[in-house]
């Protein structure tokens, strides 16, 4: 049962972590209406930032808000020099631009940082394990990714459903046209929402780097991951993103850890081992499939999205 | 605009590749990964070739020697692909390197088709030296099944009685694995594979391996994703209740990034950095100068490659074109490797003993202390099947 | 096309020419490493090929076009793996394996638009990649080496590098060929009409969706033959050949190329590989002046030239090579006003 508990909180991190990337994501897309691959680098700037930074500063957690601010002015810059030429193009063209961003970023990191990647470690006070419940230990750095990732979830929900900023974001999803002719600067809001859908990508891509190391290509693979939840979310909706990132979360991390068992009776041991994993991550993407199937814009569509 | 890049592809590729009638310089290409993740493995090869190089004097033979080093990307068919381009455009007259198991056995056919001998420098498929082997394939290394061999020994020995085992889906992993299993005695809780390369979240695994309560966990995992493995092994609250075993997955590079979480593992390798033979002194000493690093055994592998090709070279006065001689005197191994006494095997692999190496910290500086020899003289189990065609 | 003799045309029959010669070339000088360079080029250019069909002429974003590849390949080298060595078994399975999967992604995905088909469409390829890697007895992660090239009754020696650049050449020529004919029919001329304006199209009375699929299933059908090559060529598959970045490279070759234009697509993939092979040469001969200790070290850096170099492509030159061709066409013969489509 314990380990039953593990899994689940496991996959809950994992979720809330996907969540924090597919939230800027689905923002840029379901306001700005671009597609952007190069998302993944702003998930890896972040971590690598936060690995200099803690080196310089000694601190995890002053490296950490350094970080997000440099992803920040990063994810602006990009908006301002690439991104605002490719609006209103067709979503072709930002498929294959931002493809060659991912190979410009991937290969000016390895310039600057060296193809060795980094490691960022964790603080030694959350380098432990805690008593959840009486004979219960779970990872106190996890536990942290957490509360953090439901923190900035409740902020962005705040900043979307209680703010004049929010509101705007929200008529951006649904009708940009009449956003502009509202006399608003939309110009500044596509740069504000982008650098902070930046920043979010960028404390995913640190937070998940203790775990995980900081590497060229890390956000490669987990990309697609975030656009799956976009998609199966419907495109611009925060709350959508939020379920299916959970969904996501869970079925990676609950398939890896059952399916081995389960197969096991109907394949034999070493063949289940070989195919569970490939099969755990097949059924994320058969989930999509039929939910797209069955609801072509996604579980909660944006309202007026076309 | 396309005649324009063909008559510059052209001119490269002559410009790349004379053809020369007469064995003028010993042409040797190099096989790694020097970009990605993986590149800091292929650089630390590279580095060990090169001063091999150096300590010959840049000469095989009474030859210039040049050197084509080619980036796999570890993918098999990039792999092959450069592969192809060393021995169809290039014309050398060895293949060398390869770190990844398939990376290797891709590439291997190009290579013995056009009868030029491949040195493999570290990976251990298993096929390469039993059904598949070749006159034309040499190793300065292992199998994939050798080094867990050597640990589940240990374990045997230290009455270890039940173990959790953890490794990548992919042949080296499946091999690892599998050749820890045939030599341990105790009872196996459970093993897990986990997706290659894309994986790197292994919570799902350590969870299980916690509760199934083994008294020890064996893993292998090469390159970054050993070091993201220990990292979690720390924060699962696993990293001092259960002692931790691998094979490959700590050497001199990891070792800097993966500090207090790696102290107290046990490995197994056929090399030690602390191994007490001059000509071991002599490439540790010249490393350290060099690269002020500590080199790691991808790199004692390469060293030893440049080494036994030099010897051959030497064998036969730099008449290459004499493939008969040339693997007369390949076999022969008449260099001073780093690992001490060195000879081959029927099937071209290495006979050779197992150190079990434990990391300490020393003030501020981790390294691996080699603390027992687990198995002496052990030739490569593939052999039998080797008919050697 | 048009008749006139424009640099495009030129370029084109020169184009075509060369590749016709080159083994001409490879035999005189012995480079027997350009014939296996020339042949992936040529098998890509078929692939890339096939996805102009949808993405060009179509308007079909399809972002999971690398899965016929694995497909055509998986099922050639399975078949070899289980003891069937004929080309004459081998290679009609790997169409139909290819044609039915195109079929039934194609009827499951044309449902949805936009970025919804995009994504689909990757799903469905992320699909097939992961059951590769898991199918344990070919080789999983590893994938599966093939023992010999497909067998044609001693009809055709594909071990022979000559012979099999042929037949790739031949299929590659063939394929475009019949993408022309198609474009130039009515099929073709609802399928480009369903571009620009579908909902006109479908008031007309033509059933898009049925003219959508069977041009999805062509281009299928066509990738598994790309896909077959490959296996015959390398002699190996992987699951990494169906990984969603080497769709985005077939993407590549066919923008940089020219969409929706018939050599556009073989521009591409010569372009895409060429810079692949010969760009890091390019970058340490321009760095060897300036600083010859780091030269070799310069040219791994090649993608960071690469990249941006797409960008311009797609903020700048739209239409990609071909379209540059059509502009020196147009700027060469203003009179004749040919009208490229």
């Amino acid at each position: 049962m314990t380990l039953f508990i593990e899994q689940c909180l496991n996959g809950l991190q994992f979720g809330l972590l996907l969540f924090l990337l597919a939230a800027g994501l689905t923002l840029v897309f379901g306001i700005m209406d671009l597609v952007n691959l190069a998302h993944g680098s702003l998930y890896m700037l972040g971590a690598y930032f936060a690995a200099t930074f803690a080196v310089m500063t000694g601190s995890f957690v002053l490296a950490a808000v350094l970080a997000v601010a440099a992803t920040l002015v990063i994810g602006m810059a990009v908006e301002l020099i690439v991104m605002r030429r490719l609006y209103g193009r067709d979503h072709l063209d930002h498929v294959l631009g931002t493809f060659g961003l991912i190979l410009f970023f991937d290969e000016t990191v390895r310039l600057i940082w060296g193809p060795g990647g980094r490691s960022l470690p964790v603080p030694s006070w959350l380098n432990q394990s805690i008593e959840i419940i009486p004979g219960f230990q779970y990872s106190a750095y996890r536990l942290a990714i957490i509360v953090v990732s439901l923190v900035v979830a409740l902020f962005l929900y705040v900043l979307v459903v209680r703010t004049r900023t929010g509101m705007l974001i929200r008529a951006g999803a649904s009708n940009r046209e009449m956003v502009g002719a509202l006399g608003v600067n939309i110009k500044l809001l596509y740069t504000l929402v982008f650098g902070l859908g930046a920043a979010l990508a960028g404390l995913a891509g640190l937070m998940q780097a203790p775990i995980l190391t900081v590497q060229i290509g890390m956000g490669e693979n987990i990309l697609i991951l975030a656009f799956v939840i976009t998609v199966i979310g419907g495109i611009g909706s925060i709350r959508g993103a939020m379920v299916a990132a959970l969904l996501v979360g869970f079925i990676d991390t609950l398939g890896r850890a059952y399916l081995p068992e389960l197969l096991a009776d109907v394949l034999g041991r070493s063949a289940a081992s070989a195919a569970a994993p490939a099969l755990s991550s097949m059924l994320i993407y058969i989930l999509m499939a039929v939910i797209l199937i069955v609801k072509p814009q996604g579980l909660f569509p944006a309202a007026g999205a076309k | 605009m396309h005649k324009a890049l063909l008559a510059v592809g052209a001119a490269m590729l002559l410009a790349a590749g004379p053809v020369s009638a007469q064995q003028k310089s010993v042409k040797i290409g190099f096989v790694s990964t020097f970009s990605g993740p993986a590149a800091a493995i292929g650089n630390d090869m590279r580095n060990s070739f090169e001063l091999a190089l150096d300590h010959l004097g840049r000469k095989m033979g009474g030859l210039p020697v040049e050197v084509i080093y080619e980036d796999d990307g570890l993918k098999p068919e990039v792999g092959k692909q450069k592969t192809e381009k060393l021995v169809e455009s290039d014309k050398v007259d060895f293949v060398a390197g390869y770190i990844w198991s398939n990376v290797v056995y891709a590439s291997y056919k190009p290579i013995v088709d056009a009868k030029t001998f491949l040195i493999i420098a570290n990976a251990g498929e298993t096929r390469l030296a039993g059904a598949n082997c070749s006159p034309f394939i040499f190793s300065t290394s292992w199998t994939n099944d050798q080094n867990p061999h050597a640990v589940a020994d240990y374990m045997n020995q230290k009455g270890v009685k039940s173990v959790y085992l953890i490794g990548p889906n992919y042949a080296a992993g499946k091999e690892n694995l599998a050749g820890f299993k045939e030599a341990y005695k105790g009872k196996v809780l459970g093993e897990d594979y986990t997706t290659w390369p894309s994986q790197l979240d292994f919570s799902a695994e350590l969870a299980k391996a916690k509760a199934a309560k083994a008294e020890a966990v064996y893993m292998f995992y090469p390159g970054a994703a050993g070091v993201q493995f220990l990292n979690q092994y720390a924060q699962a609250g696993l990293k001092g209740s259960i002692p931790l075993y691998t094979t490959f997955s700590i050497d001199s590079l990891s070792l800097p990034r993966q500090k207090d979480g790696a102290v107290g593992v046990i490995s197994a390798l056929q090399w030690a950095a602390d191994l007490p033979n001059d000509a071991n002194k002599k490439f540790v000493g010249d490393f350290k100068k060099k690269f002020g690093t500590e080199p790691s055994f991808y790199g004692a592998q390469s060293y030893d490659a440049a080494n036994l090709i030099a010897s051959a070279v030497a064998g036969v006065k730099g008449n290459l074109s004499d493939k008969a001689a040339v693997r007369k005197a390949l076999e022969k191994a008449d260099f001073k490797s780093v690992r001490g006494d060195f000879k081959f095997g029927s099937n071209h692999y290495p006979t050779q003993n197992f150190y079990m190496q434990q990391v300490v910290k020393e003030g501020d500086t981790y390294t691996q202390k080699t603390i027992a020899t687990a198995e002496k003289n052990v030739p490569n189990p593939h052999a039998a099947q080797c008919s050697m065609k | 096309m048009s008749g006139t003799l424009s640099p495009r045309n030129a370029v084109t029959a020169a184009l075509v020419l060369a590749l016709v010669l080159l083994p001409l070339y490879v035999a005189a000088t012995g480079d027997r490493f350009m014939l296996t360079l020339f042949t992936r080029i040529v098998i890509l250019a078929l692939a890339a090929v096939s996805l102009n069909l949808i993405l060009g002429y179509g308007s079909m974003m399809s972002f999971g076009h690398a899965a016929y590849l694995g497909i055509g390949g998986y099922t050639v080298s399975i078949l070899a793996f289980e003891g069937v060595p004929s080309g004459f078994i081998q290679w009609p399975a790997a169409l139909a394996v290819s044609a039915l999967f195109a079929l039934v992604v194609g009827a499951l995905s044309l449902r949805t638009r936009g970025v919804y088909f995009i994504m689909i469409t990757l799903a469905f390829a992320q699909m097939v990649y992961y059951l590769a890697s898991g199918m344990a007895r070919y080789g999983g992660d590893d994938g599966l080496s093939l023992d010999s090239r497909s067998q044609f009754a001693g009809l055709l020696d594909l071990s022979n590098k000559a012979v099999f650049y042929y037949v790739c050449l031949a299929l590659l020529l063939g394929s475009i060929f019949l993408v022309w004919r198609l474009t130039k029919s009515r099929f073709g001329l609802v399928l480009q009409g369903t571009r620009s304006n579908e909902t006109r199209m479908r008031a007309i009375g033509f059933p898009t969706f049925r003219y959508q699929l069977a041009a999805f299933v062509i281009a299928g059908t066509m990738g598994g033959l790309a896909g077959a090559l490959i296996a015959n060529h390398t002699e190996f598959v992987s699951p990494a050949m169906m990984f969603w970045t080497r769709s985005g490279d077939l993407i590549v070759m066919v923008v940089l190329g020219g969409m929706g234009t018939l050599f556009g697509p073989v521009y591409g993939a010569l372009a895409l590989l060429f810079l692949e092979q010969f760009l890091p040469g390019l970058i340490s001969a321009s760095v060897r002046p300036f600083n010859p200790a780091g030269a070799d070290k310069a040219g791994e850096y090649w993608q960071i030239v690469l990249g941006p170099l797409l960008l311009v492509v797609v903020i700048f030159a739209r239409g990609g090579i071909d379209g540059l061709l059509q502009a020196l066409s147009r700027r060469t013969d203003r009179t004749a006003g040919a009208g490229h489509d």
